[in-house]
């Protein structure tokens, strides 16, 4: 930094121990004043190997690691996961197994972005608005209990299927979140949306034009915020999204007051998408028949020898992939979600690539913040919407 | 009056009043935490005593064993001397707020309050703005740069509030037509329903303009740019630790109370109620507005530092202006 050795600058470090940096991300700004002159994000603190360790791990116990990548999507993940690994192996699901990923996946965009609210008006400052968020993101981790046992990490899709049937008072909690929660956007909206002091911070800050957007590879949100369309479940529609009726929110200035209103719209789109997915919801297994791969019915693992063995061999050396290669992209709460999976013909993944959209995205931070002052920093990574778990894994 | 009474009057009035503001700014933070938990759907402090009404004790106790660090790069003596400098003024601005209308006692007319200032105006002016001299050499004392852009910050917030703060008050001095704080309070006797004389019903934009003006002074949310949790983790405060944090805190605190205090007094009839006036009308006046700085702080967003100067130069200043010119319009055709 030549720029930053002459006296006039001051360089600081914006964490990695920041209370506003979404865990560990380091951010080494010159100011002149409180002016930014140049922002440079440091990465990897939080680096776990998750793509090296894949490689040692049989399909189906790779699944779950993928969930501690963004810890705030873990259906969302899960689903490229499995949709990558079905693909290579030519597997089809049932139509029942289709609307329920769609349906959990919507979910999860709705727990992200609940987070990502709450999180984001609490850098900007509204303190509030993350208790409000988290109390309705509770609904969410009841049902991610419910259906997998588990709040957080919840590895509830299979290879092949789900991990189980769900549960019997499913629809009744699905229908009472769909209940409560259009209201409750309102009143996130009284809060924040018409705030005079919401509006000044938000508007025109952090702004990026389509271009710009397109040349750094941005995807979701931070994409679409600048006017392009490109949404992957209608140009690449996976998993069924075709079947659903959703429209797609599109911003005009890309500041971090359109990836507000955005993200505020998809919620929405979100809650007529689980809407359609619970009333469509179509009869059948929660798996697909695939011996050798799913795991059979527990009941016929204790009565029937074939289904004992197959169990016994899924379990202990795992099922084998025909060698290829394959790269699935979602469209997780954040953006392109991207997994690049090469099989050598054997039980385990040969190469597991992730496309991270919080990596890829958080590149704008730069070009966005430049110019601007030390609050839009924070103002700016919150509206990129990051998971520092997903930018290093 | 004698000399020996009339000194032990003052020790017990000093006394009386510091021992209430400092026992108001541990309740203060009880309430706030208290309140600001019931907004947020939580609980607030419930373990320590009934309702965690012991939680202030404890906390001023946690704080009093904490380690005392002392910075290796800052500069010793200014770094301890600031929590004081920030300390004091706030609990100074109370001496001449009056509490009550005067009582007889042994003979003595005793005015309730520590000293009864012709310019009690004035002190009030001159000793609240002390208070930021604090934050801002302890910021630079730490030999930190985030403290340093929080005392930056606070004493340019300081320069631009502080204009507006004091223009709010020149349409009521005008009115009033004296810098007494008593006479002020005795001149908002009476009216309709005993609150018609309060001079927030006479000039509410001066009252709008000296509110948010005393938010702003006393580096309250959303006008926090000193402390800026979020962007610069604590601000002027980063650094301190044990007795000299709970000074400044404390001194936050007595600077809320002082500020509701004077708005109390100064627009809304002081001590002076719709029934039985008395200095209890000046404590629930004041516990009013503690309660509109907690819930002003759980609603609203931080505003950035260079549109908080935009909002005290470009639109402060000059509805303040305006409103001193108006006024003084309307008091000379009337």
């Amino acid at each position: 930094m030549t720029s930053a050795a002459s006296s006039k600058l001051m360089t600081i470090n914006l964490g990695p121990q920041h209370p506003a940096t979404h865990g560990v991300l380091q951010v080494v700004l010159d100011l002149d004043g409180e002016t930014v002159v140049n922002a440079t994000p440091h990465l990897g603190y939080l680096h776990t190997g998750i793509e090296k360790t894949a490689e040692d791990k049989l399909y189906y116990k790779a699944l779950p690691l993928t969930d501690r990548m963004d810890y705030l999507a873990p259906m969302s993940n899960n689903l490229g996961y499995v949709l990558a690994v079905e693909k290579l192996l030519g597997l089809e699901v049932p139509e029942k197994v289709q609307y329920v990923r769609v349906l959990l996946a919507e979910i999860t965009r709705l727990n992200n972005h609940l987070v990502w609210i709450g999180t984001h008006a609490l850098d900007v400052g509204a303190m509030s608005m993350l208790l409000y968020a988290f109390r309705e993101r509770e609904m969410i981790m009841d049902i991610y209990e419910a259906v997998a046992g588990a709040r957080m990490m919840s590895s509830y899709f299979r290879i092949g299927g789900l991990a189980k049937e769900l549960p019997a008072d499913f629809d009744k909690r699905v229908n009472k979140l769909l209940e409560v929660y259009p209201d409750k956007l309102n009143q996130y909206e009284d809060l924040l949306t018409n705030n005079r002091i919401w509006i000044k911070r938000l508007t025109g800050v952090g702004a990026i034009t389509a271009e710009q957007a397109l040349d750094l590879s941005l995807t979701g949100p931070v994409l679409r915020s600048t006017g392009v369309n490109y949404d992957l479940r209608k140009t690449h529609p996976y998993s069924g999204y075709e079947k659903f009726d959703f429209e797609v929110p599109l911003g005009k200035n890309g500041d971090c007051m359109d990836r507000y209103s955005i993200r505020l719209i998809e919620m929405r789109e979100s809650l007529k998408i689980i809407r359609q997915a619970l009333d469509g919801m179509p009869e059948g297994p929660y798996k697909a028949d695939a011996p050798g791969i799913v795991l059979p019915d527990k009941e016929k693992v204790m009565t029937e020898m074939e289904a004992l063995i197959f169990h016994f061999k899924i379990i202990t050396e795992g099922f084998k992939v025909p060698a290829g290669s394959y790269y699935m992209g979602i469209e997780s709460p954040k953006g392109e979600l991207g997994y690049y999976m090469v099989s050598d013909g054997g039980t385990k993944p040969y190469r597991m690539r992730v496309r991270p959209p919080s990596l890829i995205n958080l590149q704008a931070l730069s070009p966005m913040v430049v110019g601007g002052k030390i609050a839009d920093v924070i103002t700016c990574i919150g509206s990129i919407d990051i998971v520092l778990g997903e930018v290093d894994r | 009056m004698g000399d020996l009474t009339y000194i032990a009057i003052i020790i017990a009035k000093v006394t009386a009043i510091f021992i209430a503001v400092i026992s108001g700014c541990a309740y203060a933070t009880w309430l706030e935490r208290k309140l600001l938990g019931r907004l947020q759907q939580r609980m607030g402090p419930t373990y320590v005593g009934p309702f965690g009404l012991l939680q202030p004790l404890a906390d001023g106790l946690k704080l009093l064993f904490k380690e005392d660090l002392v910075i290796s790069k800052s500069e010793r003596v200014i770094f301890a001397i600031s929590p004081i400098i920030a300390f004091i003024p706030g609990f100074m601005a109370f001496a001449v707020i009056p509490i009550g209308p005067p009582i007889e006692l042994f003979g003595y007319t005793i005015p309730l309050a520590v000293s009864d200032l012709n310019i009690g105006i004035l002190f009030i002016l001159a000793t609240t703005s002390l208070g930021v001299y604090g934050i801002a050499l302890g910021g630079w004392a730490s030999g930190s740069k985030y403290s340093l852009l929080g005392a930056i910050r606070s004493s340019a917030q300081m320069v631009s509030y502080e204009v507006s703060y004091g223009l709010a008050l020149v349409p009521i001095l005008m009115m009033a037509g004296t810098l007494s704080l008593h006479e002020m309070v005795s001149q908002q006797a009476g009216g309709w329903l005993g609150i018609g004389n309060w001079y927030v019903f006479k000039n509410p934009i001066a009252f709008l303009i000296f509110w948010i003006c005393a938010i702003a002074e006393t580096n309250r949310a959303p006008f926090d740019m000193p402390e800026a949790e979020s962007e610069l983790v604590s601000g002027y405060l980063t650094e301190y630790s044990s007795m000299k944090f709970s000074m400044f805190f404390v001194g936050e605190y007595a600077n809320m109370l002082t500020a509701a205090a004077v708005m109390a007094t100064v627009f809304f009839g002081g001590w002076n109620g719709p029934i039985a006036s008395g200095p209890w009308w000046l404590v629930i006046k004041v516990i009013f507005f503690m309660v509109m700085y907690i819930w002003i702080r759980a609603s609203f967003p931080r505003i950035r530092y260079d549109q908080l100067m935009d909002l005290g130069w470009k639109v402060l200043f000059p509805i303040a202006l305006l409103n001193v010119l108006v006024t003084g319009l309307l008091m000379y055709l009337v």
